[in-house]
């Protein structure tokens, strides 16, 4: 049994070195160097600054904007670091809910939400994803459904015609990969940047 | 459910059975010790490290000291987790100047790693420097996949070999995995990765400006290469906390779709080595029809209850299912395929919160976790687990025609039957006895996330998750807690090691027995009958230990659901 020590401690060094370090070390210059983009996080920058990646959620609150899923993310309160806050799409601390079923929490918050959104459009039933909160807390997309469920406010804050925002949305819609895999959806932070790029216009 | 989403699940199906053979044929050929396409490369690097390590590669173990030198490569890498973990902040590549672990996370974490689990007590981005997630946990992820397959191909010679004392050198058969089947592997699939999105990159976290004006800390990292792996391993440990979840782990359909075939690829290609190795490729794929059987029936409730969606859903008038803790890009037919996947083989990746699931739907994993993760199972694990069944089952057959029952060629007498037992029994005794002490202990108690028969399936799928070296989570449970990092950590010791020698010793005892040719009296194990009775062996043990635990979280939650009530 001696004999195994030797192999243990430098095969697992040798392998630690070549799994641990070579091989992401070696990747990252690889992928750096083949798509320069994507390896650095597929960052959007706006007059030299990064003002986000096109692959993170980000919190919208104004009319003018689409708004993306609630988001359950937290962050640490500053006044007592045991204890967390919500924050939402917190990029640096991802998660989701982990409300259950038959989760009093989830049933009150649900129906405030679903209450607000009904306020706001009467007309069209409301979407699930907007009033659900998603895994990661920080899903970049929703549903074509959602997107145009928000479509009357959005065209009244910014004072368009509703059917020229409509059109936005329907352009941006992605559909499925080879029409099977996947589900259909808009990214909200693209969408919203267009939307600013045609109202400047 | 609609058409589509069926299509999407036949054709993850479809795929996974076409890849089981070319795989199967070329892991056999590395383990066989053959030439391949990529020798000529691969070579010169093996023999090196066989050179400075010391290792004779003609010279074959006994079973007893393949599991020794097996135990003493996971005390080292325990030591090199725990270590990293505890020293981050001093060490390099630390850009978001995380700090040292807590002890109690540390030993947690280091044990999670070891026994395959990747249990997330840590979350990734707030937690580790770039440094642990490369050396501690990437590096882990390969040896302890690379472990999982080798001692199944270990147990394997033991059946297709006769008249020997010896199953193989561990040493060889662990360089040779990482070399020539998981590090080319995850080459490839890292590029696919980033390409598809994953970051790769050693910069600091990137703070943005947001178009409402904002500040948003964006974590990145050298995250693909270590996403491919914890897929391919079976390991499913995160980079981040969202898991799989995270549009970073995961940004688009097609690659949750490539991470889906890749944690299943490994372990349904080993069926195949299963088969060559003992000189029949049907007696791979009748294992691989058992656990199919399996898999899809869970894939099919667990859809079932996600597109349904829940009562309090309902009662708003929202339709279109569960879509609480599930990302859009994914829907609910890939967050329910990827759940199943996950649970069925011990990855414990997730896409979506399980927590979040309806009873029923979280109940798949719940039980594909309790029957041992057989289902194709963790790569290596699974087929070992399987193959316990497998001798079960085949006892069984022989106690009813009144003969010593055989299985390729080898008689199963007593002490493959006691030793398969003793590997089964213990799982249930550390997953129920944990969740017994969880739900009454005050300090445990308080960490459930969901009141009534939720909270009860929070403590019971920690432990299961734990034993089975699963390491996905009901997530709303506090985990890091000296209580549960304590009681966790012993489950997936107990889970992973009280699984493996038991199956070494078969091994060993089946190596040295003589073959013995199929006669007419001979159970044939390559038909719908094998299957069946494999399928029903699983299904009694498992009902019979876990149905009453059940029957206390999912099940009750259900009904309860239905009749209208929240906590």
């Amino acid at each position: 049994m001696l004999k195994e020590i030797r192999p243990a401690i430098v095969l697992l060094l040798v392998l630690t070195a070549i799994t641990g370090l070579a091989y992401p070390l070696a990747m990252t210059a690889i992928a750096g160097a083949l798509f320069p983009a994507q390896a650095q996080g597929s960052l959007i920058e706006k007059d030299g600054k990064v003002i986000g990646s096109v692959l993170i959620g980000q919190e919208f609150k104004d009319d003018k904007y689409f708004h993306g899923r609630p988001s359950a993310t937290l962050a640490p309160d500053p006044n007592d670091s045991t204890k967390t806050v919500p924050a939402p799409y917190n990029a640096a601390n991802s998660g989701g809910s982990n409300l259950g079923p038959t989760s009093k929490a989830l049933a009150d918050r649900l129906k405030e939400d679903v209450a607000k959104l009904r306020a706001e459009n009467p007309n069209v039933p409301v979407p699930v994803d907007l009033v659900t909160t998603s895994a990661s807390g920080l899903d970049p997309n929703i549903s074509p459904e959602a997107a145009q469920f928000q479509v009357p406010r959005v065209a009244k804050a910014r004072n368009l015609p509703e059917d020229q925002v409509k059109q936005l949305v329907t352009a941006s819609t992605e559909g499925r990969l080879l029409g099977l895999l996947g589900e259909p959806r808009v990214n909200v932070l693209a969408l919203n940047l267009a939307l600013d790029r045609m109202a400047a216009k | 459910m609609t058409m589509i989403g069926w299509i999407q699940i036949i054709l993850f199906c479809v795929i996974i059975v076409a890849l089981t053979k070319p795989l199967g044929w070329y892991m056999t050929r590395v383990f066989n010790g053959e030439r391949t396409f990529l020798s000529p490369v691969l070579r010169p690097i093996e023999a090196g490290i066989y050179g400075i390590s010391g290792v004779d590669e003609k010279r074959e173990q006994h079973w007893l000291t393949y599991t020794v030198a097996m135990l003493l490569f996971h005390v080292g890498g325990f030591l090199i987790i725990y270590g990293l973990m505890r020293l981050q902040a001093v060490l390099p590549f630390n850009p978001a100047g995380q700090s040292a672990v807590p002890a109690d996370l540390s030993f947690n974490t280091a044990i999670s790693f070891i026994t395959n689990t990747n249990w997330q007590n840590y979350g990734g981005e707030s937690t580790l420097s770039y440094l642990t997630q490369m050396v501690g946990l990437t590096h882990q992820n390969f040896l302890s996949a690379a472990t999982g397959i080798v001692l199944a191909v270990a147990l394997i010679r033991g059946f297709a070999r006769a008249s020997l004392r010896t199953i193989g050198n561990f040493w060889v058969d662990v360089t040779r995995c990482t070399l020539y089947i998981l590090l080319p592997i995850c080459v490839v699939f890292t590029l696919f990765l980033v390409w598809q999105g994953i970051p790769q990159t050693l910069g600091a976290y990137v703070e943005a400006t947001t178009l409402e004006g904002a500040k948003q800390t964006i974590a990145v990292g050298p995250v693909a290469s270590q996403v491919a792996i914890k897929m391919l391993g079976t390991n499913g440990g995160g980079f981040f906390n969202a898991n799989a979840a995270h549009p970073f782990e995961n940004p688009t359909a097609l690659s949750n779709f490539v991470q889906m075939l890749s944690i299943f690829v490994l372990g349904a290609a080993l069926t195949n080595v299963f088969g060559r190795m003992v000189g029949n490729q049907r007696q791979g794929w009748a294992i691989l029809a058992v656990m199919g059987v399996l898999f899809v029936a869970g894939v099919a409730v667990c859809y079932w209850a996600e597109a349904s969606g829940t009562t309090t859903l309902h009662a708003l008038g929202l339709t279109g299912g569960n879509m609480e803790g599930k990302e859009v890009r994914f829907g609910i037919v890939a967050s329910s395929l990827f759940a199943v996947i996950t649970t069925a083989a011990s990855c414990g990746a997730v896409n979506a919160m399980h927590d979040s699931f309806t009873a029923l739907g979280g109940m798949i994993p719940l039980i594909n976790m309790q029957l041992g993760e057989i289902i194709v199972g963790g790569v290596g694990a699974g087929l070992y687990g399987m193959l316990l069944f497998v001798v079960l089952a085949i006892f069984v057959a022989g106690l009813m025609v009144g003969r010593t029952p055989e299985y390729v060629g080898k008689k199963i007498e007593a002490r493959e039957v006691k030793m398969a037992m003793l590997a089964i029994l213990v799982l249930p005794l550390m997953y129920l006895g944990w969740t017994a002490v969880g739900v009454v202990y005050p300090a445990a108690v308080a960490s459930m996330a969901n009141a009534g028969p939720h909270g009860f399936t929070e403590v019971l799928y920690a432990f299961t998750s734990a034993t089975g070296n699963n390491g996905s989570a009901f997530a709303g449970l506090t985990g890091n807690t000296l209580f549960y990092n304590l009681t966790l950590a012993s489950a997936m010791f107990v889970g992973r090691f009280f699984m493996i020698v038991p199956a070494m010793a078969i091994a060993g005892s089946l190596a040295a027995k003589k073959s013995v040719p199929p006669s007419a009296g001979t159970f044939p194990t390559t038909g719908g009958l094998f299957v069946g009775l494999v399928v029903g062996v699983i299904l009694i043990i498992g009902g019979l230990t876990f149905f009453p635990a059940l029957a206390l979280g999912p099940i009750v939650e259900h009904l309860a659901m239905n009749a209208g009530q929240v906590f």
